[in-house]
């Protein structure tokens, strides 16, 4: 990695503090319109299902079947269990005996 | 700086520790396979402090995306705070800015959920301070420490973690999924709108992202407020 890296982290860093800290410090009292804070709170599922989807299935290059299993394995263990380090473990197991017999 | 609530706070802080731990711990191994260093990786923990957007960036850094585009969506994954921090105002004791300034940086999803559900009417300053060190201290630790792990595991295992970050997208999601279509929708529509803009190659990943993002957020909002107007859907 080079400098653009540490430029990345620093510009991740003030767009990270800026929403953390300026209504807590400027906006005393102040209330938002329903609709504008319902787009708010949409984002983190909307953000989740792009990030998913489609890059879960690519995430070994040139074999699609790795990830098209992943991606069965991590949404059926996810079905089964909330705890999130089950799903990312056993994914992680299920792929990793994969690797190793394929 | 009250000590007792301080140590209150601390204390009330222990579970997002433990909670941190195993996703620092996930970050350190997943930046090590990134192609990070131990100090380009520790550093994003200490500077940024926000999982969703530290993992989020490790997929853009992968797929080489712009700097600029990797802190516009990590802008954009962050807004939400806007509305916590905007809410934790009437919780939280009348304090000089810049004291305030300084927790301001601990609020996480997490940390947010712990001050807001407080019983008391005003939570103090001193509490809020307690709660935000602890999970932070756990979460840049279990960073470093994860990195560590990671450069001593065995090459298929490497290779299986590589859909670590996904697996936990995935774990995060679903469960929020469950009984709420809203959830659904906003996750199929945006997992849509990003998959068109991947094959057809329209987008760059890092745009495409945010574009999905913005865009199903909006139009599913609409279609709700719409909704509970009482007004025929499409219409």
């Amino acid at each position: 990695m080079g400098a653009w890296y540490w430029w990345t982290i620093f510009g991740m860093a003030l767009v990270t503090y800026i929403p953390r800290v300026f209504p807590l410090t400027f906006l005393e009292g102040k209330k938002l319109p329903p609709v504008i804070s319902g787009v708010l709170s949409n984002i983190p599922f909307a953000v989740l299902g792009a990030l998913i989807f489609p890059a879960i299935l690519y995430v070994q290059q040139g074999n699609l079947l790795f990830g098209v299993i992943g991606a069965v394995v991590a949404f059926t263990l996810a079905i089964i269990s909330t705890n999130v380090m089950v799903v990312v473990l056993g994914t992680i197991g299920v792929l990793a005996v994969y690797s190793l017999l394929f | 700086m009250n000590n007792n609530s301080f140590v209150k706070g601390l204390r009330a802080g222990i579970s997002i520790a433990i909670g941190y731990f195993p996703v620092a711990l996930t970050f350190g191994l997943l930046a090590k396979t990134t192609g990070l260093s131990i100090v380009e990786a520790t550093a994003m923990s200490i500077f940024v402090f926000a999982g969703a957007s530290q993992y989020m960036s490790l997929t853009l850094i992968a797929n080489g995306v712009d700097p600029i585009l990797i802190v516009l969506n990590t802008f954009v994954l962050n807004i939400r705070h806007f509305l916590m921090t905007a809410a934790l105002n009437e919780k939280m004791h009348s304090e000089k800015r810049w004291v305030k300034g300084i927790y301001a940086f601990g609020i996480t999803d997490e940390s947010f959920s712990v001050l807001a559900t407080q019983k008391e009417d005003k939570v103090r300053t001193s509490f809020a301070f307690g709660v935000a060190l602890i999970g932070y201290s756990s979460w840049v630790l279990f960073t470093a420490i994860g990195h560590i792990i990671g450069a001593n595991l065995p090459a298929f295992l490497q290779a299986a973690m590589s859909i670590a970050l996904y697996a936990m997208f995935v774990g995060l999601l679903v469960p929020s999924m469950r009984g709420n279509r809203k959830v659904v929708l906003l996750a199929l529509f945006a997992a849509s709108i990003n998959g068109f803009f991947y094959w057809t190659g329209l987008l760059s990943t890092g745009w495409a992202i945010l574009v999905a993002t913005l865009a199903s957020s909006i139009v599913v909002e609409i279609i709700y407020a719409r909704r509970s107007l009482g007004l025929p859907e499409g219409a």
